[in-house]
């Protein structure tokens, strides 16, 4: 399967990242950054969620192909909805040994909680994957696509169908306010601390529906508890390998075929500190490849149905400064602002 | 019967050589994390993760599950010692524990401690090997209003425990619940209380709360009244293990009861830390010695550490088939069950047999492994109470501090540390008790997010509370329990 395939809006991007990538790994040899301490990977979340795994799985593989000389250690600062890891790295000013995975509590939290720190504090290094959305209810309820949930939402009324979902005001409020206002409708949202707890409060009937990341909701997908309706994407999901006896991951229709405009990807990706020298920036970039070339990368890849865009330099930073604007433009609509914030 | 024989083949898979040494190795790392406060169970798990990573899955999760069940075990150790809980489960512990050891039986109340754990243990996995499946959708009840029932019937089962004024009481846990209150309010996704200062917005770690009012309080305390530890005629010949053993058994009911709300609470999940207050408050009403308590009786170790350890090892259950950790320790097991390549979830028993079962045989020997490295340390701990107060009282700081800093490795946690510490001390000369203050602020965010969540769903009604035959058990059962004294009294008047 292609790294690259069905991702028309990443794909030029993608194809300079590609060439900027050998023109640097030629530069590495010549003058390199070596870390000469433990390196700190920051989890701007708790431990457990995708931002967690995805960090663990990272360093393990590290760890195990012997990517790195030296050693990494994996920190978790989730508190304030990751601010505590933001404002961390942007303390560390010039010193490289510390890098930080992001969700999009790197947009969301400092416009929802004013908490001084904004990407541009940080230097972007790699996407490493983005992550899908998809929206699920139990498998039990009598909606077979996104179009039947939809209306009968609207039927019984504002606030009568609830939402649960990660955090508060944070990427899952915000599908779901965008949701809200394809289908001019009304959830009401419960937001719960984890997407684990999010699946297992609907697998359990407590509320409605969810809009779970897939390896969130997978497990209970295959054990026949949980229904996926559509993926908030333009585009359906690349992988076609059967995950429960019918369906793949291909099958879920776009929600945009079910008549709901809304594509939203969440970014995984890895920022270092402000005024990281050239020649370490490099290094992680080349360290991250090696990583997404082992097998135990690319299998955890599928098992969560990750869209696989890799992005650096420049094509990153437009596409970070990209989505910025965009959080900031569904944050206002949804009236998720800080007050005497941007 | 099947369960049997996947459990004998489950044997099979964990008896290697390689996997008994594992374990050993696991169990010895984990009672030393358990020992050392801050240092918890899942710091200890996460930073060993990646060196799993190159075993088979089956040696890995064994490794890692010794390692929780030694922190499990280890954490008493400390709290019964010095008064410092090494784990927050162990919080309860201290309140018979310490004056145990302060009576000269550090080496009882050990292994009362120690021998506990490993029933509440036992329980709890006979529990998961039978009837799993049947726990596992009984966790799927639980929705928010079904939380907050349990929390609140741990506050009410706690209420009343203590013996000194009830206002003293109140204002504690008032403090307890403002603290637990500042940083993000997960409903709405807004700062509380940090009054602009972005060095606070994490909140207030129980941990480090727990480290300087217990332990930085306690060494304040000593250094007032003398400079020595009360505990130093501490017996230690390895005869107080088997005399314990004779005095256990007249606590067969507390056990019981201690290990039936262990598992509810670990299967909930609730947690462990809930679960041995909870299990200390209802057996200190029960008892028949009632007014003894906190003043030193082995039935106040038994009752915790049981119900402490039946939930943290009923709390993988949710774990493997719901994906929901139950614990800290639990939630980085399973991102390591991920990286594995193992998907938790219901089908997870069905696909990975080979797995589950290694897993489960491998609580049954990792915890009759860990009952004996335990046991042997007994005389060993008990004897830290004779090296003289000016050597190791330096020692137990410096353990304090690093334990502070290694939570969220920030130098600022080590200040607050000493910051609850003065607290502690001032609470103590004035006669506050510490323990409602450290109840709120463990339980205090989770009860108000799931109060909040349930009124969110109820749009506002109360009768969300008793809306079902469970929520409303467990809201009665409080409600009971929050009153009991008032109904006590009423009894009483009404027999004369």
């Amino acid at each position: 399967m292609k790294t690259l395939t069905g991702i028309s809006r990443g794909l030029s991007c993608a194809a300079s990242a590609v060439l900027l990538f050998c023109g640097l790994a030629d530069l590495a040899i010549g003058q390199s950054w070596k870390p000469t301490k433990t390196v700190e990977f920051i989890v701007p979340a708790g431990t457990g969620g995708g931002a967690d795994q995805m960090a663990r799985l990272a360093d393990a593989i590290i760890k195990k192909h012997k990517l790195m000389a030296g050693n990494m250690v994996v920190i978790n600062k989730g508190g304030g909805a990751g601010a505590e890891g933001f404002l961390d790295v942007k303390n560390a000013k010039g010193d490289p040994h510390k890098i930080i995975i992001t969700l999009s509590n790197l947009f969301t939290t400092p416009l929802a909680t004013g908490v001084p720190f904004n990407w541009r504090d940080l230097t972007p290094v790699a996407m490493l994957a983005l992550d899908q959305f998809v929206l699920w209810v139990n498998a039990e309820s009598p909606y077979r696509n996104a179009k039947e949930y939809i209306e009968a939402a609207k039927k019984a009324g504002p606030g009568k169908f609830k939402m649960a979902g990660t955090g508060a005001r944070q990427e899952d409020q915000i599908i779901t306010v965008a949701l809200e206002k394809q289908g001019s409708i009304k959830f009401t949202y419960v937001p719960f601390k984890g997407g684990g707890e999010v699946a297992v409060q609907l697998v359990g009937k407590h509320v409605d529906s969810t809009v779970n990341n897939p390896i969130e909701a997978v497990a209970h997908w295959r054990s026949g508890k949980l229904r996926p309706l559509c993926v908030f994407d333009n585009e359906r999901l690349v992988y076609k390998n059967k995950v429960t006896d019918k369906q793949s991951w291909n099958d879920i229709p776009t929600c945009k075929e079910a008549g709901v405009d809304m594509d939203y990807l969440m970014l995984r990706g890895v920022f270092t500190v402000p005024g990281a020298p050239p020649s370490a920036i490099t290094f992680y970039i080349d360290l991250f490849n090696k990583v997404r070339a082992t097998p135990e990368w690319k299998e955890f890849m599928a098992q969560g149905a990750f869209n696989q865009t890799f992005m650096t330099g420049d094509a990153y930073q437009a596409w970070v400064a990209k989505e910025e604007l965009r959080h900031l433009r569904l944050m206002k609509e949804a009236g998720f602002l800080a007050p005497g914030g941007k | 019967m099947a369960e049997i024989n996947a459990l004998m083949h489950g044997f099979a898979i964990a008896l290697t050589p390689f996997n008994l040494m594992l374990m050993f190795i696991g169990i010895v790392l984990g009672v030393l994390i358990g020992v050392l406060p801050g240092l918890g169970g899942a710091n200890g798990v996460a930073i060993l993760l990646p060196l799993t990573f190159t075993m088979p899955p089956t040696s890995a999760i064994i490794m890692l599950s010794c390692i929780y069940w030694g922190a499990l075990f280890g954490g008493a150790t400390t709290s019964i010692l010095f008064n410092i809980p090494g784990e927050p489960w162990s919080v309860a512990t201290t309140f018979d524990g310490y004056p145990l050891a302060q009576k000269g039986r550090a080496g009882a109340a050990l292994t009362a401690a120690f021998t506990s754990s490993f029933v509440g243990a036992f329980v709890a996995v006979v529990l998961i090997t039978f009837l799993s499946p049947v726990i596992a959708s009984f966790a799927l009840e639980f929705g928010p209003a079904e939380f907050f029932a349990v929390y609140f019937l741990t506050f009410c089962a706690f209420v009343g425990t203590s013996s000194g004024n009830a206002m003293k009481t109140i204002a504690s846990m008032m403090l307890g619940f403002a603290l637990a209150a500042v940083g993000l309010d997960t409903v709405t996704g807004q700062l509380r209380l940090t009054f602009g200062f972005t060095s606070i917005l994490q909140g207030f770690d129980f941990l480090i709360a727990v480290i300087g009012l217990f332990g930085i309080g306690e060494i304040l305390l000593t250094l007032e009244e003398g400079l020595e530890f009360k505990g130093v005629r501490a017996r230690l010949d390895t005869r107080v293990v088997l005399d314990t053993w004779k005095e256990l058994p007249r606590y067969w009911a507390t056990s019981i009861r201690s290990a039936a709300i262990g598992c509810f609470m670990g299967i909930v999940p609730g947690g462990a830390t809930p679960a041995s207050f909870m299990s200390y408050g209802v057996a200190m009403r029960l008892s028949p010695d009632r007014g003894k308590f906190g003043t030193g009786v082995v039935e106040g170790v038994v009752a915790p550490e049981t119900a402490a350890h039946a939930a943290g090892t009923a709390a993988l259950l949710p774990m493997l088939t719901l994906g929901v950790p139950g614990s800290p320790t639990a939630a980085v097991l399973l991102g390591g069950l991920l990286i594995w390549g193992l998907q938790p979830g219901p089908l997870l028993f069905v696909e990975k047999p080979d797995f589950v079962w290694g897993l489960i045989a491998s609580m049954y020997l990792g915890n009759v492994v860990g009952l004996i490295v335990v046991l042997t340390t007994v005389p060993l701990f008990a004897a830290i109470l004779r090296i003289p107060f000016a050597i190791i009282a330096p020692i137990i700081m410096v353990v304090c501090a690093i334990g502070a800093y290694t939570v969220h490795s920030s130098m600022l946690d080590v200040y607050l540390m000493v910051i609850f510490g003065v607290i502690g001390y001032i609470f103590r000369k004035l006669d506050y008790p510490l323990a409602p203050l450290v109840l709120a602020l463990v339980l205090g965010d989770r009860a108000e997010a799931s109060f909040r969540q349930s009124m969110l769903l109820s749009q506002g009604e109360m009768s969300i509370f008793f809306s079902n035959v469970l929520v409303g058990s467990l809201t009665g059962l409080g409600l009971i329990l929050l009153f009991w004294p008032l109904l006590s009294l009423l009894r009483r008047r009404l027999a004369r």
